[in-house]
């Protein structure tokens, strides 16, 4: 009789156990891709919910938010990191290939124009903005700084912060605007940081989280009359900086299991103070 | 004897398939490449694709103009030709003719070397040291420029052009030199009246082969030379050649969208200009040997 209970006892246990293991224990591995602006911050992610989940690998690859979508449409990565909406395009491509992509915004970024330190223009409307990088005005005399041609830095058309600048500073007036022709593309958000800290005629945009003490940032008014602002935590996520966007990650289908407790993570209080340790701003409803 | 022959027969088969297999493989490579770089072509007209002035592939009408983009490759090439061919000649002239002993033995050996630095470490020394230097010499508002690149890429065809060279050289008779010295020929008559003439074939293949390194670089020129499409009128503004639109595209495009026909019907323009190239080498280098 005691034996048996033992016995019982002890199957409850390991039972339970056996249990919790499972409902606790995730295993198996994702794959993200996309966004460069969002690399750091998925690796980040990643690297803490795989310290919490030591049976779960998660891999992160960059390549720009289209070339995430495109791995999404053809099956290859679990999650895409875009720094844009998908493309009404690329949905139909992907419902073409049986994909449902469930749409998720995980952070914010505040998009920062940058000058050479020495540039004494340091603030400007969007309107202006509009009007240096489609070439309209070509010397920063123009804009009330010395007398030196404007050279403009942008990113590759792949990245997702060059088709957000285009839709949202260049087509200001719903004008479909183009970039000049004379714009240099870079490979890398890095690449502009880097050209601009050397070049004093340079001006540039890239995501909040690779500004440095060696640009200068230009702060941005939505229009003439309006205040002038800096890309800061406060500003992005009240909306009064002109220029934030937010930042998306996109699931094949329907999210569940290990997909959706990786996205349940990302915005857990954990996954915030992530996004602020990368640079980003966390998306204002489930702040604390 | 029976296991040797069919041992004999067995490799033989096997070296046939090799040969044939990669034959096949460049076929089936330019057959996939028409096969997509065509379909852009059933919307976007033939002549606007080459002679189109601008290059907006993510605009909404996209425009796939590649005019600037042939001139950025044209311009980029050409400039590292000009500093490579008299660079690479000279090297060549001096290492087959003059130096002697370890000179001869320590510069062939670093010019194979050059030819072994990744072309990544050569766009990273441009961009770092070369792109500042340009931009301060010439007081240019950017070193990211078309002369960047081809400075960069010089330094990519010299070991082509200098090995080529040197082996043409080489072959020229020894009776061609000794009898030029007997005449009273200098060393340099000898060289500039006698053995460049005589290797002339040998030297044309080397610049065509170094023309074709150059223009299918894509790495290197990509990281220096700014990657703007503008139809360039000098090399001191910043261009954008063909190789590098599709290193720097390929990653947005979806497949079957027209971006992507559009990015391989780069690569077709490519493939013809290199195999134009690659032709014109081999005839001249036929022509040596009849």
């Amino acid at each position: 009789m005691k034996k048996r209970q033992v016995v019982l006892a002890l199957g409850l246990i390991f039972g339970s156990g056996i249990g919790c293991a499972q409902a606790e224990d995730l295993a198996g591995s994702i794959q993200i891709k996309g966004s460069d602006t969002m690399v750091n911050l998925c690796q980040a992610w990643a690297e803490a919910f795989m310290s919490k989940h030591p049976d779960v690998t998660i891999a992160v690859t960059g390549g720009g938010s289209g070339t995430g979508f495109a791995a999404l449409i053809a099956g290859t990565c679990d999650l895409a990191a875009s720094s844009r909406k998908i493309k009404p395009k690329e949905l139909t491509l992907a419902q073409k290939k049986g994909a449902e992509p469930i749409e998720e915004i995980v952070a914010l970024d505040g998009l920062a124009v940058v000058v050479h330190p020495s540039n004494p223009v340091k603030q400007l409307t969007l309107k202006q903005l509009a009007d240096v990088f489609t070439g309209r005005v070509l010397n920063w005399k123009e804009l009330g700084g010395q007398d030196a041609g404007i050279v403009l830095l942008s990113r590759e058309v792949n990245s997702g912060t060059h088709v957000y600048f285009k839709e949202h500073v260049l087509d200001v007036d719903a004008s479909q605007q183009e970039f000049a022709p004379q714009a240099l593309l870079l490979s890398s958000s890095q690449a502009i940081a880097d050209e601009v800290a050397s070049n004093t005629s340079a001006i540039g945009y890239y995501g909040m989280g690779y500004l440095n003490p060696k640009n200068a940032t230009v702060a941005v008014a939505k229009s003439e009359g309006d205040p002038y602002v800096l890309p800061n935590e406060a500003t992005v996520q009240s909306g009064e900086y002109p220029i934030s966007r937010p930042l998306f990650l996109y699931a094949r289908t329907e999210q569940q299991g290990l997909i959706k407790a990786f996205l349940d993570f990302a915005k857990s209080p954990d996954g915030e103070q992530i996004v602020r340790s990368t640079d980003f701003v966390p998306v204002v409803h489930t702040n604390p | 004897m029976f296991w040797r022959s069919l041992k004999e027969r067995g490799i033989e088969a096997a070296i046939h398939v090799c040969g044939v297999s990669s034959i096949a493989l460049v076929a089936l490579i330019f057959v996939f490449l028409l096969k997509e770089g065509f379909s852009l072509f059933r919307s976007v007209p033939l002549n606007d694709f080459l002679l189109g002035r601008s290059w907006y592939p993510i605009s909404d009408p996209p425009r796939f103009g590649i005019l600037p983009l042939i001139l950025g490759s044209c311009w980029v090439t050409l400039g590292a030709i000009l500093l490579a061919v008299p660079l690479g000649l000279g090297s060549a002239l001096f290492i087959s003719e003059v130096a002697q002993g370890w000179a001869k033995e320590a510069l062939k050996t670093g010019i194979e070397l050059l030819a072994a630095i990744p072309s990544v470490v050569l766009g990273f020394v441009g961009i770092t040291v070369l792109a500042p230097i340009i931009k301060h010499v010439f007081h240019l508002p950017t070193g990211l420029t078309a002369l960047t690149g081809s400075i960069t890429l010089a330094f990519m065809a010299m070991p082509t052009i200098v090995s080529i060279t040197e082996d043409a050289l080489a072959a020229v008779p020894r009776s061609y030199r000794e009898a030029s010295f007997a005449l009273g020929a200098t060393q340099w008559q000898t060289m500039h009246r006698v053995l460049l003439p005589a290797a002339r074939s040998g030297i044309v293949a080397a610049i065509m082969l170094g023309i074709g390194r150059v223009i299918g670089e894509t790495m290197a020129v990509m990281m220096v030379t700014g990657n703007s499409a503008v139809i360039p009128n000098t090399l001191l503004r910043p261009v954008r050649t063909l190789t590098a639109t599709i290193a720097a595209e390929m990653g947005e495009t979806v497949r079957g969208d027209e971006h992507y026909f559009a990015l391989f019907a780069i690569g077709i323009v490519l493939f013809v200009i290199s195999f134009v190239i690659n032709v014109a080498a081999d005839l001249f280098l036929h022509q040596e040997r009849t």
